[in-house]
């Protein structure tokens, strides 16, 4: 397991919140020389703590004004193959996150419309035709945030601002 | 309340569309993929960032690197006869270091809180000790995450 200091918890943070500042900037923020900030960073992405970058667009000004999230049972378990439903499932392009989970569903899945006409013509269409589709159930996101989880827990936190993502119900 | 929708010609699409498949490339690399000019790429970049349309670039963190081999969704009902049901949950949800995401629902679930643990000793105690405390909960179901199958947050573009 990879033990972090609060240099590197600050500078996951910062990453987190815009990973295309400059290394120079970031490492005067924090108080520390150039090269140590790069060398951290680069061992950040090395490591696989930071696993990906994510663009961060304005869904509603691109016109996507709903996020869906789908618990998805499946009808007949042994007789689907769980490949065939995850290769069909992962092949929609309006289906964004795909878990494989434990509980009262088997498939959690978060899909984004348009609006409502066209998450149902994605639900009758996609996802209803999908090899072995039973029981669906549909919840419609009205807001969300995402929490700096234990990297807040830091002494010395460089910033606070926890970025909440207003989605707005359209 | 008033939106404004961007009409995006073809080169912006398309520069959005492998924007979003490698965001780490740079704009020489992005521009060649979008059949366009660097030049031209910046520029279409630049105005897209200032109307808005792309608001930034953030890491994602992998916690399973960081030791915590545990994800579970909590799909929470509220009393909703209590009309602070929502303020103080979340308020309650938000003091909790292992709650990474909090969402709020139309629906049969009314919040979902994705906590994470080292493993399921930590999560037992964690459940008893600081999810099973918190306010106007009057129903709650869990969904463990076996895999993560698909994790791609692209828009269609």
């Amino acid at each position: 397991m990879i033990e972090l200091d609060d240099l590197d918890r600050n500078l996951l943070i910062a990453l987190r919140s815009d990973c295309t500042q400059a290394i120079g900037a970031l490492a005067r923020e924090l108080g520390v020389s150039q090269p140590v900030a790069w060398r951290r960073v680069k061992r950040l992405y090395d490591l696989g703590v930071i696993k990906a970058r994510r663009v961060h667009l304005d869904h509603e000004k691109l016109g996507f004004g709903v996020t869906v999230f789908l618990g998805i049972k499946l009808a007949a378990k042994g007789r689907v193959s769980l490949e065939d439903f995850e290769r069909a499932v992962k092949a929609i392009p309006e289906v964004q996150i795909v878990e494989h989970v434990l509980g009262l569903y088997d498939y959690r899945l978060r899909v984004v419309a348009r609006d409502i006409s066209d998450f149902e013509r994605i639900l009758r269409r996609r996802v209803m035709t999908l090899p072995g589709v039973g029981d669906v159930e549909a919840n419609v996101l009205l807001s969300e945030e995402r929490r700096l989880g234990p990297l807040g827990q830091t002494d010395n936190v460089y910033t606070k601002v926890d970025r909440a993502i207003p989605l707005g119900a359209g | 309340m008033y939106m404004i929708k961007f009409m995006l010609d073809d080169l912006e699409r398309r520069i959005l569309r492998h924007l979003q498949i490698d965001p780490a490339r740079s704009v020489a690399a992005l521009a060649e993929a979008a059949n366009t000019t660097s030049a031209v790429c910046a520029r279409r970049l630049a105005r897209m960032k200032q109307n808005g349309v792309i608001l930034g670039q953030e890491a994602v963190i992998d916690w399973r690197v960081l030791g915590y081999e545990v994800e579970v969704s909590l799909r929470v009902s509220l009393d909703k006869t209590q009309t602070r049901a929502f303020d103080d949950f979340i308020t309650a949800a938000r003091l909790v270091p292992e709650v990474i995401e909090i969402q709020t629902f139309l629906g049969r679930v009314d919040v979902r809180l994705s906590v994470i643990a080292r493993d399921m000793a930590h999560y037992q105690h964690l459940y008893r000790t600081r999810v099973l405390t918190l306010p106007h909960i009057s129903d709650i179901e869990t969904l463990m995450q076996v895999a993560l199958i698909k994790s791609q947050e692209m828009l269609p573009i």
